[in-house]
């Protein structure tokens, strides 16, 4: 810890000797150029949460060699290999002349460089697809699970974090019984369920969507809810639980001995500190509806990544599966860096432990 | 009916808050208690009342119900009146039959309250400036840079150092006596007549609970605030207080002016409590404790509730001064009849505050 200390108070050189040593002193800290930046009311992010940052993202890096380095062991341990793989039937000389042609009769060479090219933003050719490489696929396809994962991300935090309030308020009454019923069948059935139920009601029978495809907004409701529907219901669960804790806690007892009405209290004292655990759900779920699922984009006929994880791994395509895994790992870790910088902005308590 | 009622009664218009008969009860498993058992109480305008006892008498429940803090259910105002009047010519309000909605407009603004744990009682993820900017914006009007201004005025005023730094700064920077100096500037900025300390003092150290007690002395003197000190420190009371309650399971069992209680105290329980206070000079003696517990209030005792605890009547029962039963006592096998048993003056079995001396009532059958 000491040393993970000292080596992110020596990235903030121009900050006081003080911060420099990892002991900031009140005194100090009022002329700290991070300081200055400080509204009137808060007293800013400050060099602590750069040094959060820059650690965090140096630890993402190793994170990311270690998932590539696994994740290419998993992907030469299984037997067979793209050139084999399906209904070509090459001569072993071509079937050889293609392995040699993208590296595979090496995999120290493989390895070194699919790295490499990775660096360099390139992650080569599929063999799966022909004409395509895995930029192009990955290019085509993050950005429709990236639009539909932010979309239900933000329906499920719409609909999960008042629902959980207002279910804590509502303790033991009709209301809270009603949330949590709806919480378990939210988080219990499978999206296959939750998706043709909803296809067969709004496109089968009430025709007021396309039945599947991409491209229109009408093609956005149905699985935006679909994939919504499990992350709201977590996270109404989660809201629910943090305010049942914070809501019997001293300082809402002192919020309304000052005579803020319910409102104020229920909203804005209890729900801040409530919504931590959320917060921190956030990074990885976010993460994840980004690059897309698999089910939801097979029973909508959504040309998204989710696909792709799947039929990479089923081809033996070790390109695209590698491609595919370090952009979900990427994304995984810089929602994660998001939400602990979020969260040390909303929870100043934790600013000194991190 | 004894005098110490009937005096308890009377409405006073010099009186802040005049509290009569309070029952307040909680719901548990298989069914209610009563932690607050028929207390009278009031403040005089201007005055320190101190309500002292051992945790689970009623003390922090009773101010609690006053401001109307209490979850309803699982608690309820079984009985009584609690009257408050703000002003002296003010029509008094009372506290028990007002809606949430009117409650607001008393907390903050006519009765503000002060807790025990000022680290738990200050909200984690809001600035200083923030929380009290909040009050000020509710009770004076102001907002914005105005509100800020009035924030650091009031930190001032509870004598922080350097307020304009504190203002942007969270509660767990501060220390116990900065962060409790907050919350009696958050208490006081809505000027209210009436301030309910909860023991304000106890989780802090020594040198710092009497400079926050010297605040709210002065905060008394410049605003005219009555204030009601629920402690069971006596030296805190010694200090503070113009007159006491002393506080026994859900019930008042001696009260007094602090002289004359300090010089004279006649309940064996307030007898008790005050050997528990260690002194400066005089013999050296082993400090006193009061052995046992107080009794659950799920299972009230049979007529007077100290009598387990009673050196007292033990040792007048030994002494066979009058009828005594065998009974389970901290003290001895044998406490007098009358202690335990259903006396006909009072149904419930309970003594009843009996006036002695001027101003002086206890609540015992031998005292």
């Amino acid at each position: 810890m000491a040393k993970s200390r000292r080596a992110g108070a020596m990235l903030s050189r121009d900050g006081p000797a003080n911060v420099r040593a990892g002991m900031p002193a009140p005194s100090a800290w009022a002329c700290h150029p991070y300081r200055r930046r400080a509204s009137a009311w808060h007293p800013g992010l400050g060099s602590a949460s750069l040094r959060l940052v820059l650690r965090r993202l140096g630890w993402g890096v190793v994170t990311l060699a270690c998932v590539y380095a696994v994740t290419f062991v998993m992907v030469i341990s299984v037997p067979g290999n793209p050139v084999q793989q399906g209904a070509r039937n090459l001569p072993p000389a071509a079937a050889q002349a293609l392995r040699v042609r993208y590296s595979m009769d090496n995999n120290w060479r493989y390895f070194g460089e699919f790295a490499w090219g990775a660096l360099r933003g390139d992650f080569g050719p599929t063999f799966m697809y022909a004409d395509w490489t895995c930029n192009q696929i990955i290019a085509q396809a993050l950005p429709v699970s990236a639009v539909l994962g932010v979309l239900a991300i933000a329906l499920a935090v719409l609909i999960g974090v008042p629902a959980g309030v207002l279910s804590a308020v509502r303790r033991d009454r009709w209301f809270d019984w009603l949330t949590l019923g709806c919480v378990l069948v939210g988080i219990s059935l499978p999206t296959f369920v939750t998706g043709s139920v909803l296809l067969l009601v709004f496109a089968v029978y009430l025709h007021v969507v396309p039945i599947g495809g991409w491209g229109t907004l009408a093609h956005l409701p149905l699985p935006a809810v679909t994939l919504a529907l499990p992350f709201a219901a977590y996270i109404t669960r989660l809201t629910r639980v943090g305010m049942l804790d914070v809501l019997g806690s001293d300082f809402i007892r002192t919020a309304r001995a000052k005579g803020l009405s319910r409102r104020t209290v229920i909203w804005k004292h209890a729900l801040k500190p409530a919504a931590l655990p959320v917060l921190s759900y956030l990074g990885p779920a976010t993460a994840q509806a980004m690059t897309g699922s698999f089910v939801v984009e097979k029973v909508f006929a959504v040309p998204g990544l989710g696909q792709h994880f799947v039929n990479a791994a089923l081809n033996h395509d070790p390109g695209l599966i590698l491609s595919t895994v370090l952009v979900l790992a990427a994304l995984l870790i810089a929602f994660n860096i998001m939400v602990d910088v979020l969260y040390a902005w909303v929870d100043p308590r934790i600013k000194g432990a991190v | 009916m004894a005098p110490g009622r009937m005096k308890v009664m009377s409405l006073n218009s010099d009186h802040v808050l005049e509290v009569h008969d309070l029952r307040v009860s909680f719901a548990v498993e298989g069914g209610r208690f009563l932690a607050v058992d028929g207390v009278s109480w009031s403040v005089p305008r201007g005055k320190t009342v101190a309500l002292v006892g051992e945790s689970g008498c009623g003390k922090s429940v009773s101010a609690l119900t006053i401001m109307r803090l209490l979850s309803e259910p699982p608690a309820r105002i079984e009985a009584g009146s609690i009257r408050f009047r703000p002003e002296p010519q003010a029509e008094p309000l009372e506290l028990t039959r007002l809606s949430e909605r009117e409650m607001q407009s008393v907390r903050g603004r006519r009765i503000g309250m002060v807790f025990q744990e000022p680290m738990s009682a200050l909200n984690p993820v809001y600035t200083i400036g923030e929380q009290l900017a909040e009050t000020i914006a509710l009770h004076q009007g102001v907002r914005g840079r105005a509100a800020r201004d009035a924030a650091i005025e009031a930190l001032r005023e509870v004598e922080v150092p350097s307020p304009e730094q504190r203002v942007k700064q969270y509660p767990h920077e501060l220390s116990g006596g900065m962060r409790q100096r907050v919350m009696i500037a958050m208490a006081l900025c809505g000027r209210p007549a009436l301030l309910l300390a909860d023991e304000p003092t106890t989780a802090l150290d020594v040198t710092i609970q009497a400079s926050i007690l010297d605040l709210l002395r002065q905060a008394q003197v410049k605003l005219g605030l009555s204030i009601v000190l629920i402690t069971h420190d006596l030296g805190v009371v010694a200090q503070t207080a113009d007159c006491v309650y002393v506080m026994y399971a859900g019930t008042v069992v001696e009260h007094a002016p602090t002289p004359e209680l300090f010089a004279n105290p006649l309940h064996p329980y307030t007898q008790g409590l005050l050997k528990c206070v260690p002194r400066m000079g005089g013999v050296r003696t082993r400090l006193e404790a009061i052995p046992g517990q107080v009794p659950n209030p799920r299972r009230p005792v049979a007529g007077c509730p100290f009598h387990p605890r009673c050196c007292l009547s033990v040792e007048r029962a030994e002494r066979g001064a009058a009828p005594s039963i065998r009974a389970d006592s901290a003290f001895g096998e044998r406490v007098l009849s009358r202690c335990v048993e259903i006396h006909p003056d009072e149904p419930s079995g309970r003594p009843v505050l009996r006036q002695q001396g001027s101003e002086h009532f206890v609540a015992c059958w031998e005292a």
